[in-house]
């Protein structure tokens, strides 16, 4: 299968401290990849790693092949578009000008504002349902509609490959379920690469193809939801105890935490 | 030129060359420009020699209006002072876009994060120590002395990389030294110098003639365009490190270039007139609520509306109290110290 973006022996530091050793990890083209584990694990830093924010102390990222340091980041930015976790708009910027913002690295100190960035820009505003509320101050709308138009900036990059992190952070379970539609559509229509941190297990296991579960720093397990998501990953990766069940509306692997509580009450019935 | 729904895009067809503007800008421009005219005809107009505004228009388009003196008094008198007015404002607008983007504060301003008053420190510290020093030698020396403040400014608030909060906690400190070295130069120096120093410092415009224009007007002509190219830029940086880097933007340089072009204009407009307060507060604030966030627009909307601040704070000050004249920098202080605190209110309880 292609890849999108690989890591050869990658470490990353925050500070002085070592987040992320000798990671190898390859990110499937066109397919949803979905990394989870417990707070702390370096998920952030490895999305950061991929997205170049985050310079590696030894190791590389590669960009279908091309070491990522050895790019100009305008170049990459052509080609990855990043979202980070719960960014922030400056006041008054209305939803286009957001979105107009995302053709940054397809513009010049001349060229500031062509035919084609109107088209991606409206075709993003379209494909996100932000078209009624262009106009709007982002202050002024709600969490999901918000983080929609943080999405639909990144769309009017027009990248194959979209990093978000925790894009459901902050937002209600029918908003977080809305942007992760929303990026499912993106995936299975327009054929681009996703990877996003998620904290929810089972909806990672529901919106990925490719599920990468992170323990202190290195992988502890890769590949289909099916294959990875098993009771001792839980134990192991998380130090939870739980059963693997099968959902019963999307057919994917289901996780039931059992806490002492949970137990003892069953008990009591 | 077309209209879009919210914005007007203007696109040259045989040239490489494209902006966007929100679409009440070209109307707002236009308004701006025509009040700058009024208010530089009735300023010129006005004084203890009065010329009727008709006469001053007369003389200003070569028409002769049967008076020699007009003349005169017009281009040596007037003139002059109410162009440095507009152009110190022109500088101080756009440094204050300039801090207010790139440190995502609307608070943020030359004065407030030290750039001012190192600038007013170096001018005095020359006026005070080498008083024979020549005019022209005013605005090298603020623009150094904005520079190193600057510098100092974003080494100490580096680390592994800028960040604005940091800038602003940073030049608060800074700038309170630089203001206790500046009284402390005034209360050694001698008292002639002194006394020269503390007119320049509270931020007039009085006296100023074409050789200060002449200074002034390399830095404006060398920056303000630059700031014009760099206002996309400052959108994106605008949006935080982590998205303008994803975004593709080289963070860093573009950062630096910005902070450099900031320092340049406040410290040269500082030079020319000293430190005339809150226009680089209050011109970038008003004119988001005329034109909106996107700097391509904001940018030369703000530098109209701090050049006509500044100007029409010099007329008032000339003829408020007439004829004890008030310095243009107490005119804008004491509208902007209150504009100041109802930010300030309004910030906290936004």
């Amino acid at each position: 299968m292609e890849k999108a973006l690989t890591t050869r022996q990658l470490t990353l530091n925050y500070d002085r401290t070592t987040i992320i050793r000798d990671l190898n990890v390859e990110i499937p083209a066109q397919q949803i990849t979905a990394l989870v584990g417990a707070n702390g694990c370096g998920k952030s830093a490895l999305l950061k790693g991929l997205a170049r924010l985050l310079k590696p102390q030894t190791g590389a990222v590669y960009l279908e092949g091309t070491a990522i340091a050895k790019l100009s980041t305008k170049a990459v930015a052509k080609q990855l578009g990043l979202l980070p976790q719960s960014p922030v708009a400056p006041e008054g910027l209305t939803v286009r000008e957001l979105v107009a913002q995302g053709r940054y690295p397809h513009q010049g100190w001349l060229q500031q504002w062509s035919k084609e960035d109107d088209q991606f820009t409206e075709s993003a505003l379209a494909i996100t349902g932000m078209e009624e509320l262009a106009d709007r101050p982002l202050e002024n709308l709600s969490g999901g509609q918000r983080q929609r138009a943080w999405i639909a900036m990144a769309l009017a990059q027009n990248t194959d490959i979209l990093l978000l992190d925790e894009p459901t952070t902050f937002l209600d379970l029918a908003h977080q379920i809305e942007v992760l539609d929303l990026l499912y559509d993106l995936n299975r229509t327009q054929g681009r690469t996703i990877v996003m941190v998620l904290h929810d297990l089972n909806q990672a296991c529901r919106y990925a193809d490719y599920l990468v579960a992170m323990y202190q720093g290195t992988i502890f397990a890769q590949g289909v939801p099916g294959e990875v998501m098993t009771e001792a990953m839980v134990r192991e990766v998380f130090g939870l105890e739980s059963r693997i069940v099968r959902d019963p509306v999307a057919g994917t692997p289901l996780c039931i935490p059992i806490s002492q509580r949970s137990a003892s009450r069953k008990d009591c019935a | 030129m077309t209209m879009g729904k919210s914005w007007v895009t203007i696109r040259s067809p045989d040239f490489p060359f494209s902006v966007r503007l929100d679409r009440r800008t070209p109307l707002i421009w236009a308004i701006l420009a025509i009040a700058s005219l009024v208010v530089f005809v009735i300023s010129t107009a006005y004084g203890e020699y009065p010329i009727s505004s008709l006469d001053v228009v007369k003389t200003l388009l070569g028409l002769d209006t049967g008076n020699p003196d007009h003349a005169f008094i017009i281009y040596t008198l007037r003139l002059p002072r109410v162009i440095t007015a507009f152009l110190v404002g022109i500088g101080l607008a756009i440094a204050g876009t300039i801090l207010q983007g790139l440190t995502r504060n609307p608070l943020a301003a030359p004065e407030i994060v030290g750039v001012e008053a190192g600038a007013a420190l170096a001018a005095v510290a020359l006026i005070v120590l080498f008083p024979s020093i020549p005019i022209y030698l005013l605005p090298l020396a603020a623009f150094l002395g904005a520079s190193l403040t600057a510098l100092m400014v974003y080494l100490l608030a580096w680390d592994r990389g800028s960040s604005p909060i940091r800038l602003i906690l940073v030049g608060v400190g800074i700038g309170a030294m630089t203001g206790a070295l500046t009284s402390l130069m005034i209360t050694f120096g001698d008292i002639y110098d002194v006394s020269q120093a503390l007119v320049w410092l509270a931020g007039s415009v009085y006296g100023r003639t074409w050789e200060q224009i002449q200074a002034l007007l390399p830095w404006l002509l060398c920056f303000v365009p630059l700031s014009f190219f760099l206002a996309r830029e400052l959108n994106t940086l605008n949006l935080g490190d982590d998205v303008a880097r994803g975004l593709g933007s080289p963070v860093e340089w573009r950062r630096g270039l910005l902070i450099l072009t900031c320092v340049a204009l406040s410290g040269s407009s500082v030079a020319t007139a000293g430190t005339i307060g809150f226009v680089g507060l209050m011109a970038p604030h008003l004119s988001r609520q005329l034109v909106g966030t996107p700097h391509e627009g904001l940018m030369p909307t703000a530098a109209l509306v701090g050049g006509l601040m500044v100007a029409l704070a010099d007329f008032l000050g000339r003829s408020l109290f007439a004829p004890i004249e008030l310095p243009c920098g107490v005119v804008t202080a004491a509208i902007g110290a209150p504009y100041f605190l109802y930010l300030l209110y309004r910030n906290r309880n936004a």
